[in-house]
């Protein structure tokens, strides 16, 4: 809870940076408060919008947060995400005649396969013949890149399309949007990734799986001579961070855009590694971690909009700040602990 | 004069004054843009809209408004918000923009809108349509008739069917100019990355020049600046596009495949304020110089008065429909 509290102090404090920033360059930082609010939360098409962005941001956050835990550090969550996405396309075109509840299973489930094996692959990797993660995982993104654009450009294609966009998706694919957001692309993704994350925060703090995974991270040595496999431990948590990744297919291709679109993706793979740093890597803090960032998001195109100084770029100076603030957060928790020893040392001192 | 007579023409001034200074309030007419995430200063496609909107607001006197989308999913919002606030036109920039006003404009049946290089089959929508194949088709017979080893390059951005349109057109160009031209084809990749890499698009022509090409056509945004950096250091010369170009390397650039897309706004927004505006597809060729090829004092120099005759008459041909264009949309399925 405290740590809660002071990144919470660590969010407002970069927050009031960044409208600082705002007042500095001549608009009301209230002004640009309201706007952001008004933006993300004023009606329920703003809120679905919002959502939008928070959903697949949640799901990365935790593709991000999920590997930390084991001592890993998932970059590629982008490329991850983009081989859900083309996976969950291919399967939707090549496969048109299914029964609809069938349909969106298996292309839910060919998002995360295709996630999960890309993803796995940077754990089995580090594993077998011990090449850092971070840098395959940053090489498999370029390489999804390029593949998603030979599948879309070659087999997928919509003719009469000037974009490199797939074709639209049977309908039986098609995830409706809820009419309570009046419009926005919103609907069932929403519980399911809210269901997931829910099912993971109890494995990660309550099974033996969520133990591995910390045993490996705090100490991989110590987890090693207690019986548990951290190679087994790489490849799970890598797997199950691509397979996270890879459910973005399902707010972005099944309940928005009903095609594969190439470079749909606003970089969620990696804002997601702010909002796993800024939850401290603790999915119940991803859920509000995520909607900041989307929020911010969201709001960059509104502040540009309804302000006559500001253009979008100034909610990357926020986010910046913000992250600026919570990883100051912990410079500050360092001064509060050698402020609190020293007056303990002099307590300590007379006796 | 007679005293009446200098009183009425007095009152005949004052009153054209008053009705003028009344018109210049009374039919101001407001027009938001939205930019692709490129934003408006990319110094080609965006920015030639820009410059047009910009034109608008001073000669027309219209109050206009510029967003830059950051990002995909901000297309639907920004035109949901701009509709709401009954601008009399909106302009979307870029066929990435296309599905999301097919979402919006049904529902804002009154609003006008205009989409930039794709069609979205809309009464409300005015489809702005390049015809990029004939410009690229004339920048090729230029490069061919200039080249002095018989090898002209392409270099393109991301490798997306509009680009290939640019292609396509260059090299029938080149090819019907000098049958025996050899054409190399490169792209800088398949994201969206492509259009924003001037180091790969430099090497990427490093490496046609050494395969001797002495004319390089680049169609890749912002990258382009590297392809002009490897012909000014290997003394060949490159061909520009979108905007006209030629100035950035005075003397190394033959000329530039020009996209009037300033034009085509500016004469939207006239329209709009004669009250002809309309919605439906217009296509901006040879014939109405939605395209053509620039020719200014940085590159008078450079091209050949033969060349040059060869070029008209091809674009002669090409606006009375005597020669044929290939057009790669139409090619692969899209009318």
């Amino acid at each position: 809870m405290i740590l809660f509290l002071r990144t919470l102090l660590g969010v407002g404090a970069g927050l009031g940076a960044g409208l600082g920033v705002a007042a500095y360059v001549g608009e009301s930082p209230w002004k640009v408060f309201k706007i952001l609010m008004g933006s993300s939360f004023g009606d329920a098409y703003s809120l679905g919008t919002t959502l939008l962005y928070a959903v697949p941001l949640l799901l990365t956050g935790m593709s991000v947060a999920i590997p930390f835990r084991a001592g890993l550090f998932n970059i590629g969550a982008e490329g991850q995400l983009t081989i859900g996405a083309i996976s969950a396309a291919s399967v939707a075109i090549l496969l048109p005649d299914l029964s609809p509840f069938f349909a969106v299973t298996v292309a839910i489930f060919a998002g995360a396969l295709g996630g999960g094996l890309w993803g796995g692959f940077v754990g089995w990797l580090k594993a077998t013949r011990g090449s850092h993660e971070v840098i395959t995982s940053i090489m498999m993104n370029f390489i999804a890149a390029a593949l998603a654009s030979y599948v879309v450009l070659y087999w997928i294609k919509d003719p009469t399309s000037a974009a490199a966009e797939s074709l639209t998706i049977a309908s039986a694919y098609q995830v409706a949007p809820w009419s309570i957001f009046e419009g926005a692309s919103m609907g069932l993704a929403l519980p399911i990734c809210l269901a997931v994350a829910f099912v993971l925060h109890f494995a990660l703090e309550r099974s033996v799986f969520g133990f591995r995974l910390k045993a490996v991270g705090e100490n991989e040595n110590a987890a090693q001579y207690h019986g548990i496999s951290r190679e087994r431990v790489w490849i799970e948590s890598m797997a199950l961070a691509g397979a996270l990744a890879g459910l973005v297919a399902l707010p972005e291709v099944l309940g928005n855009a009903y095609k594969f679109k190439l470079g749909f993706s606003p970089g969620y793979g990696f804002v997601g590694i702010a909002v796993a740093l800024v939850a401290r890597g603790k999915i119940v803090h991803i859920l509000w971690s995520a909607l900041l960032f989307a929020v911010l998001q969201k709001g960059a195109a509104s502040l540009d909009l309804e302000t006559e100084k500001l253009n979008r770029d100034i909610v990357y100076w926020i986010q910046a700040l913000i992250i600026l603030g919570v990883s100051a957060e912990v410079l500050w928790s360092r001064i509060f602990e050698w402020r609190r020893a020293r007056s303990r040392r002099k307590a300590q001192a007379p006796t | 004069m007679t005293i009446l007579g200098f009183r009425t023409a007095s009152l005949g001034l004052l009153t054209l004054l008053f009705s003028f200074l009344a018109q210049g309030e009374g039919t101001g007419i407001k027009v938001a843009l939205i930019t692709d995430s490129a934003g408006k200063n990319d110094k080609s496609f965006n920015e030639s809209a820009y410059r047009g909107l910009l034109r608008v607001e001073k000669e027309l006197g219209a109050e206009i408004k510029v967003v830059e989308a950051p990002d995909n999913n901000a297309y639907e919002t920004l035109l949901r918000s701009l509709s709401e606030k009954k601008y009399d036109l909106i302009i979307s920039i870029g066929f990435l923009q296309r599905d999301a006003i097919r979402k919006v404009a049904p529902r804002f049946p009154n609003q006008k809108y205009a989409l930039i290089d794709a069609d979205a089959g809309l009464p409300n929508v005015k489809s702005v349509l390049f015809e990029e194949q004939e410009g690229s088709y004339l920048v090729g017979a230029l490069a061919a008739l200039h080249s002095k080893t018989g090898v002209v390059g392409f270099i393109g951005g991301m490798d997306v069917p509009l680009i290939r349109r640019f292609q396509m057109g260059y090299e029938a160009g080149a090819k019907q100019a000098n049958p025996k031209v050899q054409v190399l084809s490169n792209y800088l990749g398949v994201t969206p990355e492509a259009w924003n890499n001037p180091p790969k698009a430099k090497e990427l022509a490093l490496d046609q020049i050494q395969r001797k090409a002495d004319v390089i056509f680049v169609a890749a945004g912002n990258s382009g600046i590297g392809v002009f950096d490897a012909v000014e250091a290997k003394k060949v010369f490159a061909i520009g596009v979108d905007s006209n170009q030629n100035w950035i390397r005075p003397g190394r650039i033959l000329t530039s495949m020009v996209k009037s897309v300033d034009n085509a706004v500016f004469e939207m927004a006239q329209a709009l304020k004669a009250g002809t505006f309309q919605g439906g597809t217009s296509r901006f060729g040879l014939k109405n110089n939605g395209v053509s090829f620039a020719v200014d004092s940085f590159n008078k120099s450079l091209l050949s008065k033969e060349a040059l005759k060869q070029t008209e008459t091809f674009k002669a041909e090409i606006i009375s429909g005597k020669r044929q264009v290939p057009d790669y949309y139409l090619k692969n399925g899209k009318s």
